[in-house]
């Protein structure tokens, strides 16, 4: 369903911050990405639903370029793309429900917005995706009045409004706590496993790959460096990975 | 030899400190010069005997007056001493005011000391000479001590001798009744209300302005938008012929409407049912679910359904409210600024139609061209493109660089075609060939950046120009008035805050603006549910901000002829009235210091 070919994205002044990524993620996967910090995760994730331009290379999308899609390609291209982020970047002065509903923005008329209507069924829908996440009594509070936990289910729902085909998931977990992160993957695990969306999931911990991820790709320094079952990641993958002074945690 | 080099480097360091200092002496001595310090004249009896005077009336608003009674007492008096008898003082032990003089006939020039008794406290009147004929002239000004007892040496005028008795007078005035307002009071109550209005006004046109155009101002929002040289070139292009075509609409349109002009009702039952049509058409065209793409014949009839019902609402609804508003003026009396208000705003409708019928026009095939340049930019190659945009980008450059040679010969009216149109559109042509010769064809520029950047210009050049220049530019314009501080006040306001609100906007976070675009949400949506959120907390705190400065600059306005307290104030310190003027600069503090609590009390609230 997406295909990378021969990706790279230099920035301005910048290094080479993906080299030559080419791999393909199939329908219905749950594909890690690792790689150290810096080493351009990131950017492969932001590339791909073109929040950043990529500077060479195709992205295939369902048999469509989205390299060069225009303005309204691009749109429908992306509201089928869900994506979660470190930070979760929800508006905070926002209502839950509002940050939830806003995954609807792509399907939804743009002269709407200046009632701030949206339709009905959407409404309804966000409120039971805010129960499948487990937050509905939250639904009118303001966004930053959340734990980083709660944020993070707020986002998930938010990506799930738009219907997505796949999920892209930058470092979902990073800013939370061992036990919070193990309960946002099942999360994301029972969207993949009961809905069947694909999800692409930047990662730091080896154990979390393990545990959650079909198969995982490895990026060092934008160039790709491993593409198989996280099972195959012995101590020689590892070090060529992470760098030669690397020590296994966890 | 290192120390030697450590003692040349502070020998160095001395010598350039000591020549800074010396600098620093000059340019200050050079300061007092011409700033004509004179700290002599401060010390000066004559300079200081006014300043007393002055700070003294400023002490003395002229904000309340009493009726007064005046209390005239009088001793008769010869001039000259009429022969034979002297006459004899009128005896006096009674508790009334009266004087006493130490002669009451003299001739010219002799001095007389006069004393009063029994006179209120501390009153103060003046002491006249009143001759046969009832003609004044004032000898002295009196003023009593704690008992009522004053004493002063008069010198008898020189007056036209007569035989029966003239009189010394002392006139005492004193308050009854209740204070009341003083003329200039009331005066400066009306112009504080007409200066709070203005800076309402300025503020609020100019803060509904400064939005928008804050949005186009920031760089964080513009920096994504780029276009293919093509698309560009079109999009000019378009806009031209688009708003070309807007102005041809109008002036047929303005044809077509006359005679509706006379009837209001025809312009009334008009505005209704175009409003209803706009509704409609708007109702069936946008839909809440936008997941289907519309076809191209639906997109098109709601356009130009859009279009027609929209104009037409505009230019009846104006054309109604005006003629609503004009025959509710009188009969409302009183209220007749209500009526006067939807005149106004019928005129403005009317008065901005034409405009924004040639900005939708240009608008509408501007975004058309453009997608059709993207369209060729992106599907034919590189080769055909490149001569696409020689042609187009030619053809826009000497369009915009003709126009801009058309703003010239406004403004200095050369006359000579040649200099004003075909150089300029030589020029431009060329500049835009060079333009498309240079880049590649394919590549996307920098548009969003290229706008930033002019509008960043024209508000920084807007910011430069004091509200007060602008005040008198405006006062040419629409004449003398508030109308006039108000105008110079709101561009001043569009120019200050886009800029302020604009710095805000670059400095929000950019993750959630990532959120929402990666919804497939457009760069209106962007706005609206990832950027607004976040700027409404400084956005108000600035509102209130310029609220501020626009109260004090509006009290100040009036000195160039822009209306409220200024004018005023300026004109009673040139009549030298400074008891009136200080009423007005009291007003002012209180109102400044008024709006600032209440602004910080808002502010607060909010942030
Ligand atoms: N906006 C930018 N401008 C210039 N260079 C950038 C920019 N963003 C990232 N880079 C550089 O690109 C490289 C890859 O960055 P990226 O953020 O993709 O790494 P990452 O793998 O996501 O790291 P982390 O695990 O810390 O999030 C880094 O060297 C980074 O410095
Ligand atoms: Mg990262």
């Amino acid at each position: 369903m997406l295909e990378i070919k021969n990706l790279s994205k230099k920035y301005e002044g910048g290094p080479l911050a993906l080299d030559d990524v080419s791999f393909e993620v199939k329908q219905g996967e749950f594909l890690a990405v690792i790689g150290l910090s810096g080493s351009g995760k990131s950017t492969l994730l932001r590339c791909i639903n073109r929040l950043i331009e990529p500077t060479g290379g195709d992205i295939i999308w369902n048999g469509m370029n989205v390299t060069n899609a225009s303005d309204d390609e691009l749109r429908t291209v992306r509201r089928k793309i869900g994506m979660v982020f470190q930070h979760f970047n929800l508006v905070s002065r926002s209502s839950v429900l509002t940050n939830v509903l806003s995954g609807r923005l792509g399907y939804t008329n743009p002269a709407m917005a200046f009632f701030n209507k949206f339709s009905k069924s959407d409404i309804d829908n966000a409120h039971k995706e805010l129960e499948r996440v487990g937050i509905a009594e939250k639904a009118h509070q303001r966004a930053d009045e959340l734990s980083g936990g709660q944020q993070q289910r707020v986002g998930i729902a938010r990506a799930m409004m738009q219907n997505p085909a796949i999920i892209l998931a930058d470092e979902p977990v990073a800013s939370l706590d061992p036990v919070l992160a193990h309960s946002i993957m099942q999360h994301l695990e029972k969207i993949n496993k009961e809905q069947g969306v694909t999800i692409l999931c930047s990662l730091h911990f080896l154990d979390l790959v393990h545990k959650y991820a079909d198969r995982a790709i490895a990026l060092n320094d934008g160039k790709m460096m491993f593409d198989g079952s996280p099972a195959e990641i012995d101590d020689a993958k590892f070090r060529e990975i992470y760098g030669k002074d690397a020590e296994r945690v966890g | 030899m290192e120390n030697n080099n450590n003692n040349n480097k502070s020998l160095k360091k001395s010598i350039s400190k000591g020549i800074l200092v010396v600098l620093g002496l000059i340019i200050f001595a050079y300061a007092f010069q011409v700033t004509a310090v004179d700290f002599g004249t401060t010390r000066d009896e004559v300079r200081m005997t006014s300043l007393t005077r002055v700070l003294r009336a400023l002490a003395h608003p002229d904000l309340v007056e009493y009726e007064t009674a005046e209390l005239d007492v009088d001793i008769p008096f010869y001039l000259p001493c009429p022969d034979g008898e002297t006459p004899s003082l009128p005896d006096n032990a009674s508790s009334e005011p009266y004087i006493t003089a130490s002669a009451i006939c003299g001739a010219a020039g002799e001095t007389v000391t006069v004393e009063g008794y029994n006179f209120p406290a501390y009153v103060q009147g003046p002491l006249n000479f009143i001759t046969a004929s009832g003609v004044k002239k004032q000898l002295e000004k009196f003023q009593a001590d704690e008992n009522g007892y004053f004493i002063y040496e008069v010198e008898v005028p020189n007056r036209q001798p007569v035989a029966e008795a003239q009189a010394i007078r002392a006139t005492v005035r004193t308050n009854i009744g209740a204070p009341m307002w003083s003329d200039n009071a009331i005066a400066t109550w009306d112009k504080i209300i007409e200066t709070i209005f203005i800076a309402l006004l300025a503020t609020t046109i100019g803060t509904l302005i400064a939005i928008p155009t804050s949005f186009i101002a920031a760089r964080n929002l513009m920096v994504e938008n780029t276009s293919p040289l093509t698309s560009v070139a079109f999009s000019i292009i378009g806009w031209l012929i688009g708003m070309w075509i807007g102005s041809q609409i109008t002036k047929w349109l303005l044809v077509l409407f006359t005679p509706i002009n006379e009837s209001l009702l025809f312009s009334l039952v008009g505005a209704i049912l175009s409003f209803g049509l706009l509704y409609a058409v708007l109702r069936w065209s946008i839909t809440a679910d936008d997941s289907e793409a519309p076809s191209l014949g639906k997109r098109i009839a709601s356009i130009t359904g859009t279009a027609l019902s929209g104009i037409a609402f505009l230019i009846l609804f104006g054309i109604s409210f005006r003629a609503i508003g004009a025959a509710l003026i009188e009969p409302l009396g009183a209220l007749g600024f209500l009526p006067n208000f939807m005149f106004q705003v019928g005129e403005i409708i009317v008065m901005l139609t034409p405009g924004i019928i040639a900005i939708f026009f240009g608008a509408f095939v501007g975004s058309m061209l453009s997608k059709i340049g993207q369209r060729i930019s992106d599907n034919m190659p590189a080769a055909q493109v490149k001569l696409v945009n020689i042609v187009a980008a030619s053809l826009a450059g000497a369009a915009i660089f003709a126009i801009f040679g058309a703003g010239v010969e406004w403004f200095y009216q050369i006359g000579n075609p040649v200099k004003t149109f075909y150089i300029p559109g030589a020029v431009g042509g060329s500049l835009g060939l060079l333009l498309a010769l240079t880049t590649t064809a394919k590549k996307a520029m920098p548009t969003g950046l290229i706008i930033y950047t002019i509008t960043r210009t024209i508000l920084n050049g807007t910011r430069s120009v004091e509200p007060l220049v602008m005040a008198i530019i405006a006062v040419i314009w629409v004449g003398i008035g508030p109308f006039a501080g108000s105008l110079a006040l709101a561009l001043h306001t569009v120019a200050a805050l886009a800029k302020l609100y604009s710095e805000q906007v670059e400095s929000i976070s950019a993750g959630p603006i990532e959120a929402v675009q990666a919804t497939g949400a457009n760069q209106i949506q962007t706005i609206i549910y990832a950027v607004v959120p976040q700027i409404i907390p400084p956005y108000i705190s600035f509102t209130m901000y310029r609220w501020d400065i626009n109260v004090r600059m509006s009290t100040i306005i009036g000195f160039v002829g822009g209306g409220g307290i200024g004018f005023l104030l300026s004109q009673n310190i040139n009549l030298l009235d400074y008891r009136a003027a200080s009423a007005q600069m009291l007003a002012i503090a209180v109102v400044v210091a008024s709006m600032d609590y209440i602004s910080s009390v808002i502010r607060e609230k909010f942030v």
